[in-house]
């Protein structure tokens, strides 16, 4: 018998998971349903919806209503799902290239709207599901196997993406700092708007080897020692910023009306009735 | 999350071998044994709960005693 | 009998209202020429019954909103033309293969790419057949007045529910925008399939385990505690990734053959005048339109000539076709192409009479004149 939080939320029939060893989208993972289960939510009324590559593989495991669609879109496919049922918990599992490359244009409107929606960026700084290519997220002069004399592609700070396009809850957590990312993701759910969690984690395989960061353990002790918390990095000069991860909540706005709270205003506006 | 109550539980076919559980572990409690994690030393964990909270795998975490019939292994 | 709405409508509007009588309370959509009022209607009607709308931000949004809906048990809807149907394909896929019911109207405009944006076509009849990428199965359904559109794009949301497929409400430009007087039922006059699902939860569960006899899954939608997965990979009966090349085979084979062995209920067509024509004209869409004043100036004429309408495009009605194809001398196939639906009419006819194409690629319409030429010489 495993963990009771694995067994309550977890289909464990398909573990292990098919993620490498080292890898922390399983922490990850963790962290969502720790969460899920810290909030007490109805699991009738929580949807997982994920997109595609190794991120994506997250929605099978999980015993929820969960979905595993198309590579890019998982947003727009929680932004039907929410419009159809304002009254579900809809969290999209994603990652650096599915949510900031092939998705991107869903991110920036769905944050726009503001609908509230929750999405957990596993950010991996690479494409792990085809073999090590650079993402949007790869620091420049990293190496990818499509960046053999290193990436001469600017990254994006993702939530800072999210932010500008107008996001209400942004945040940033790590593969080491387990316990406060698990309360950003909480934060993040029971967030009425548009929220993003974006989560720095660890791919040993093809990040770790390709620019020599070493194994799990050494990847995990960067991240230990290149963060820091959001409060800390107030005090910190730009330059002392450089290549550093800062964690924490980042930006909340919990004034910005939520969208479909807007549509049902439309509904009565029209004469009809609501189901929700 | 300390407690006498608690102990070490592990899923061998689940474990990886990454190794985490071991390097962080605060008590140095456990090992690697043919890229399986080990309980090497029992008597020396304190329950803190790091590896089951580092362990990307669910392979390792704690049990209350009292429902603890079997172990995997 | 409950008494009837009458309302001069365009076609593209009277989708909006078929849509709406068959239970659509979903719509996600993008603006694009010429099939823009279905989104503009849909926006306006929606809210008053309930229902809700929403402008996504590109084409690929909308097809993966109305999917996002429909596993709620929601029915959906999106429309678009050429350009965005082609960037729907993915996601049609992805809902043939998760068995996701949901209508996707394309009003045909004149192609490749932009194209002629207000201009009718019929371009994309194979493109409705094989848009997306591997086998895969699609109803597509073709109208050719205004007052069909309204009673076929309810019979559209129908078969998505009854064989859980994609289906292309495969308009063209000419019906989109010709207004004519129609009668719109009374709700209860009209059949609405609703959802199938299991009773038993523990069956439940196993969404796509196909009762026996059937072919099509009973799948619960996401919100009533029954907890599963829906992939687009290929998946076995829980909706778990498989790799099993016996669970991949029978799962695709399964989905084509939903189709396949139901394809004369599925199928739709009109004939006139068959049984003692020497020539057959084939066609569909708004261009069906013109082939019948052809054919009323040819048999002014004294040509013996027959129609067959498919109205089922896909499947194509092949045993009624096949059928006259036994008698008939020639078969003249008129539709706004370089020739896609003749590919369909002579694979049928398998040489048995001859089959002519004639088709128009210049944003106009075929006129009746043009096609009474043709009936004129293939009849020599």
């Amino acid at each position: 018998m495993p963990s009771t939080l694995i067994e309550k939320y977890i289909r464990e029939s398909h573990l292990p998971h098919i993620w490498c060893a080292g890898c922390g989208n399983g922490t990850i993972m963790r962290d969502v349903i720790q969460a899920i289960d810290n909030l007490g939510l109805d699991k009738k009324d929580v949807v997982i919806v994920s997109g595609i590559g190794c991120s994506a593989r997250a929605a099978g495991y999980m015993n929820f209503n969960s979905i595993h669609t198309t590579h890019g879109r998982a947003i727009a496919f929680a932004t039907g799902i929410k419009m159809a049922k304002p009254h579900m918990k809809v969290i999209v599992l994603t990652g650096d290239g599915d949510a900031a490359a092939i998705g991107g244009n869903h991110l920036i409107h769905a944050a726009r709207r503001n609908i509230d929606l929750t999405v957990v960026v596993f950010n991996n700084s690479i494409y792990g599901m085809t073999g090590g290519q650079f993402s949007p997220t790869t620091p420049t002069g990293e190496f990818a196997t499509t960046a053999p004399y290193g990436s001469i592609d600017p990254n994006f700070d993702i939530p800072e993406l999210a932010r500008a396009a107008g996001a209400t809850y942004t945040a940033r957590g790590t593969t080491y700092h387990v316990p406060q990312t698990i309360k950003l993701i909480e934060n993040a759910i029971a967030h009425d708007g548009f929220s993003i969690v974006e989560c720095v984690t660890t791919c040993p395989t093809y990040y770790g080897r390709k620019n020599k960061k070493g194994d799990a353990v050494k990847m995990l002790e960067y991240q230990r020692d290149n963060s820091v918390s959001v409060a800390k990095a107030k005090t910190m000069t730009a330059e002392e910023l450089k290549g550093k991860i800062v964690f924490g909540e980042l930006y909340v706005d919990n004034e910005k009306p939520e969208y479909t709270k807007e549509y049902e205003k439309i509904i009565e506006i029209a004469g009809g009735r609501s189901d929700e | 999350m300390a407690g006498k109550e608690k102990r070490l539980r592990i899923n061998a076919r689940w474990c990886k071998g990454c190794g985490i559980c071991v390097a962080f572990c605060p008590r140095q409690v456990l090992s690697l044994v043919k890229d399986k994690v080990r309980i090497q030393s029992p008597e020396k964990c304190i329950r803190c709960g790091m590896c089951e909270m580092r362990c990307p795998d669910y392979a390792i975490w704690l049990e209350d005693i009292d429902e603890t019939e079997e172990n995997y292994g | 009998m409950a008494e009837r709405k009458r309302a001069l409508l365009q076609g593209n509007e009277a989708v909006v209202e078929g849509a709406i009588a068959a239970g659509m309370r979903f719509f996600a959509g993008y603006p694009i020429t010429p099939s823009t009022e279905i989104a503009e209607g849909c926006a306006k009607r929606l809210p008053e019954v309930g229902g809700r709308f929403i402008q996504m931000e590109d084409e690929l949004a909308s097809m993966a909103a109305v999917i996002g809906a429909s596993v709620t048990g929601t029915k959906s809807m999106t429309a678009t033309s050429g350009p965005g149907f082609s960037l729907k394909q993915e996601n049609i896929g992805y809902a043939a293969l998760a068995e996701i019911p949901c209508v996707i109207v394309d009003v045909q405009r004149q192609g490749p790419s932009t194209g002629l944006p207000t201009s009718p076509s019929q371009g994309d009849y194979m493109q409705a057949r094989w848009g997306t990428h591997g086998d895969h199965p699609v109803i597509a359904v073709s109208p050719s007045s205004v007052q069909e559109t309204y009673e076929e794009t309810i019979r559209c949301f129908n078969l998505a529910e009854r064989y859980r497929v994609p289906v292309i409400l495969l308009m063209d430009e000419i019906v989109g925008h010709m207004r004519e007087g129609i009668e719109m039922m009374s709700p209860e006059e009209i059949t609405v399939l609703d959802r199938l699902v299991k009773e038993d939860p523990e069956q439940a569960a196993m969404p796509y385990d196909i009762v026996p006899g059937e072919y099509v899954p009973r799948i619960t939608p996401f919100g009533e505690g029954i907890y599963y997965n829906i992939t687009g990979l290929l998946h076995d009966n829980w909706g778990f990734p498989s790799t099993s090349p016996v669970k991949n085979n029978r799962q695709t084979t399964r989905i084509m053959n939903k189709i396949i062995k139901n394809a004369e209920q599925i199928e739709k067509y009109e004939t006139d005048g068959v049984d003692d024509c020497d020539t057959l004209i084939v066609s569909f869409g708004g261009t069906a339109r013109s082939a019948e004043a052809a054919i009323t100036i040819a048999r002014e004429n004294d040509y013996k000539v027959g129609l067959f309408r498919p109205v089922t495009v896909w499947p194509f009605p092949e045993k009624a076709l096949s059928e006259i194809c036994d008698h008939v001398k020639n078969i003249i196939v008129a539709e706004l192409n370089f020739g896609q639906m003749t590919l369909e009419v002579e694979r049928i006819a398998k040489g048995r009479c001859e089959v002519t194409h004639i088709g128009k690629v210049n944003g106009t319409i075929l006129k009746p004149n043009e096609i009474y030429r043709l009936i004129r010489e293939v009849s020599r």
